[in-house]
């Protein structure tokens, strides 16, 4: 009995050839250091539960940073207080893996706040061991966020101050005041019994993960006989009679006997079944539209539609794109965007041509279709010349200045106002520009409203707007 | 095969998807948000994990942890989340883990604005975070290679055992393009240095720590070695009527897109201009400016940016052409026009 009781855990590995000292057999922990007396918990654990093998251990910055040289098991090492979002990242890629985040108080409680906070309040399937020493002990001694007050540490060389850097915190109580974590535990390492209890702890916080019961955190009050500068017999005393007063000890959360497992669910589409759920099986919707040929000077148009946000302005562009798009055109659509957008206007850049499209963006449009008075003031100078300015005379209570293009002014809102839906004239407006310009057919504008207008309920009264503009538009050009 | 009409920031998504990569965690932000919205709605629906992390530390992190396990994953952010992500990028690039970063840049510095802008170039292209390391970098410039280079991004990230950033602007992430899309990948080969959570690789280790410095130096020694074969043999450009070209327009991104129209309209004017788009900033295109450098009357780097880009061009050329460069900051997008004006002011 005795002898097995000494014996080394299996999960740990006989020699330790990833430490490139000399001595390859011990620890390179200083003597009287809590972070051995935790490695063996965990290895002890690891191997009576018998999940060595699939045990994935994210080691930290800190002095447990080489925690890697001792676990016969998977090691990721990360950087100082992502461990718990490493562990994120694999647990989530092998949800039955077994992932342990292994932390210090200045990796947990400061630089990784953030991360240890977000993981427990995900409820990740994680089990963390916090090794609260309320020290830096790899940098040598200075203070961590567990210092406590009046402490001196190299950083607070006459003793930790409130009112310079506040209160030590309180890591097991902070955590189980959310709601997602399942075991929340603070023990100590000062003497056998309290020792058995960190063992316990260490163990049902491992088992909770074997059983996909969720997030579990044990933070261990732990000597640091090196940064305290006090040898290992009264940094034990130190523990007890200093730390403990502050950390209470105790189980501060235990729901697991309440929740219900986490289930894992493994779901593998078929490339087929893939392209579905991307959406991006077009083959049944392709439809050939033959193209039409537009009117001389109409060719490759640069086109900037501009009008307030709400107009379907962006909608309006991309509807012109989807056309063209239809009838095999090169196209690009590109909206505004950045400071641009400011004050509630909008508009985009349509680009349709027969060759490959440069840039994109639309400065000096050869059409313009303004749907309100600020955009036609704004952008009528940019038209090219002989370029065609589109406007809604509903709202645009201005004439066009310019002599040196055509244009073509539509009641577009008092028509769709007509067909009972102002929203509509967007579609109005597209439909008298494809037949005032010839670009594209009726039949084309149809089929653009399937993808354009997702609701199914929209469609009629869109495609009466799209014959009543294309009708103004043949009887205007 | 038809095409659809979507921005790139969702084709983006869906190229990766198709290339097998079934994990994302991000934090928003604009202009870069519709690509956590696409993985948000396309990964779980595909069998893959969407998460929100708490900031871009912890998304890259989580990032470094998913790769560890040899899976493909990316995060996406824009210029001052990418910021935040370098530690994480430093620690990825140390332990070897391929991933995929994604960099939809805006206008900085600080806050700076959400208008497109190029001025992540350093900060992307030599390595950013601390240490020797740098990253693959690909530049697309329209929605089709938002889609296809999230393929090759993952392909060169397994094949070097590195991060790889996708560096667009503001304006390909939002532009809507025709994208035509291909196959699944199948299931991919088991990475003999990964973590799957089992027996047979439970002896790996993830980890940048070299204690000594000899070891330290030899893991560099082997990392540059990397970056040279690379260099070697992953340049990427597109070439535009730059046969014959006496001048020759440099850019990437949007930039591209708008100096092959200046091109154009400088070949209709009779001067034989040409434009040369780096499709990768790391490796950079030495071989092929140097070859140019012997011809060609003169250079125009356009970038928006103070000038990032126009350095390594110069140091390429050493002096043997002049490089002209013409830049806008802020999210400030120069116009066909603008360009045009300058390129014309420059050969007089
Ligand atoms: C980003 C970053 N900042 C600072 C450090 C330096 N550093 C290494 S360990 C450490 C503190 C470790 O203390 P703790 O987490 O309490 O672990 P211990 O050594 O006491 O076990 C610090 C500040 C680092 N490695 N990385
Ligand atoms: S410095 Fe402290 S925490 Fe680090 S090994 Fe020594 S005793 Fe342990």
């Amino acid at each position: 009995m005795a002898s097995k009781v000494l014996q080394k855990p299996k999960s740990f590995y006989d020699i330790y050839e990833r430490n490139p000292g000399t001595d390859k057999k011990m620890p390179h922990y200083c003597p009287g250091c809590g972070h051995g007396n935790v490695h063996k918990f965990i290895a002890e654990a690891l191997d009576d539960f018998e999940i060595t093998d699939k045990t994935i251990l994210i080691s930290p910055v800190g002095c447990s940073v080489f925690a890697y040289y001792y676990f016969d098991t998977g090691n990721i090492q990360a950087a100082h207080g992502r461990a718990p979002a490493v562990a994120t990242g694999i647990k989530r890629a092998y949800p039955e893996s077994i992932v342990i985040s292994y932390q210090g108080d200045g990796d947990l409680a400061a630089i990784g706040t953030a991360e240890i906070l977000h993981a427990a309040n995900r409820g990740e399937n994680l089990t963390v061991f916090f090794i609260n020493n309320a020290i830096y002990g790899m940098t040598g001694g200075q203070m961590a966020p567990t210092t406590l007050v009046g402490q001196r540490t190299t950083t607070t060389p006459t003793g930790r101050n409130s009112r310079n850097e506040g209160f030590p915190i309180k890591v097991a109580e902070l955590i189980s005041q959310l709601h997602a974590p399942v075991y929340v535990e603070r023990v100590a390492l000062f003497d056998n019994k309290h020792r058995a209890r960190a063992r316990m702890a260490v163990r049902k916080a491992l088992k909770n993960q074997v059983e996909n019961l969720g997030f579990s955190l044990v933070e261990i009050l732990s000597a640091c006989p090196s940064g305290w500068k006090m040898d290992p017999v009264d940094s034990l005393h130190w523990i007890r009679d200093v730390m403990l007063p502050q950390f209470p000890l105790g189980v501060y959360k235990d729901v697991t006997k309440e929740v219900e497992p986490y289930p894992i669910d493994h779901f593998n589409p078929t490339a087929k079944e893939t392209k579905e759920l991307l959406e991006i099986n077009t083959e049944k919707g392709d439809k050939k539209l033959t193209r039409v040929t537009p009117r001389p000077g109409f060719e490759n148009p640069e086109i900037k539609v501009a009008g307030f946000g709400g107009q379907g302005v962006l909608l309006l562009g991309a509807a012109l794109a989807q056309a063209g798009l239809l009838e095999d055109y090169h196209v690009s659509w590109l909206p505004s965007y950045g400071p641009e957008m400011r004050g509630g206007t909008a508009n985009c850049h349509v680009n349709i041509r027969d060759i490959e499209i440069g840039s994109p963006m639309v400065s000096n449009p050869t059409v313009l279709i303004a749907l309100n008075r600020p955009s036609l003031e704004k952008f009528e100078e940019d038209v090219v010349k002989d370029g065609l300015i589109i406007y809604d005379t509903s709202l645009i209570d201005i004439d066009v200045k310019r002599k040196d293009v055509k244009i073509l002014a539509i009641p577009a809102t008092e028509i769709a106002d007509k067909l009972g839906n102002t929203r509509t004239a967007n579609m109005v407006t597209l439909a008298a520009y494809a037949a005032y310009t010839g670009l594209f057919s009726k039949e084309v504008l149809y089929e653009t409203l399937k993808s354009a207008i997702k609701r199914k309920r929209l469609q009629e009264i869109n495609r009466k707007a799209i014959d009543e503009g294309y009708e103004f538009g043949l009887k205007n050009h | 095969m038809s095409k659809l009409l979507i921005k790139g920031n969702d084709a983006l998504i869906r190229g990766a998807v198709l290339a097998g990569c079934r994990f994302y965690f991000g934090y928003p932000i604009t202009p870069a948000s519709e690509i956590a919205e696409s993985a948000a709605k396309f990964m779980p629906r595909v069998g893959g994990t969407f998460l929100q992390a708490e900031s871009e530390v912890a998304a890259i992190n989580m990032v470094y942890g998913a790769a560890g396990g040899g899976v493909r994953v990316m995060t996406a952010s824009s210029s001052p989340g990418i910021s935040l992500k370098q530690e994480g990028v430093s620690y990825a690039a140390g332990a070897e883990l391929p991933c995929l970063i994604v960099d939809i840049m805006r206008g900085g510095p600080g806050l700076g604005n959400i208008a497109p802008e190029q001025s992540d170039y350093n900060q992307v292209v030599k390595g950013g975070g601390h240490g020797n390391y740098k990253c693959p970098v690909l530049a697309p410039n329209s929605g089709q290679e938002m889609a296809d280079m999230t393929g090759l991004a993952f392909d060169l990230a397994e094949k070097y055992r590195t991060p790889v950033y996708i560096l667009a602007d503001g304006f390909t992430g939002q532009m809507m393009e025709p994208v035509e899309f291909g196959d699944p990948l199948g299931a991919l080969p088991r990475k003999d240095w990964a973590i799957y959570g089992d027996k047979e690789s439970k002896h790996n280790l993830i980890s940048s720590i070299f204690l000594n410095a000899e070891d330290l130096e030899e893991h560099n020694i082997k990392l540059q070695k990397k970056y040279a074969t690379i260099e070697d043999n992953e340049v990427r450009v597109e070439e535009f009527m730059i046969d014959d070209a006496e001048y020759v327009l440099i850019g990437y991104g949007i930039i591209s897109r708008i100096l092959k129209t200046v091109v154009e309209k400088l070949r209709d004017d009779g001067l034989k201009f040409g434009l040369l788009r780096p499709k990768t900033l790391f490796p950079f295109p030495k071989k092929i400016i140097d070859n140019l450098s012997t011809r060609v009357k003169k250079f125009l780097v356009v970038e928006m940016s103070n000038g990032q880009m126009v350095e390594d061009v110069r140091l390429v050329v050493l002096g043997r052409s002049p490089v002209e460069f013409y830049g806008r900051m802020g999210g400030v997008v120069p116009s066909t026009n603008e360009i045009y004006e300058y390129t014309k002011s420059i050969i007089e």
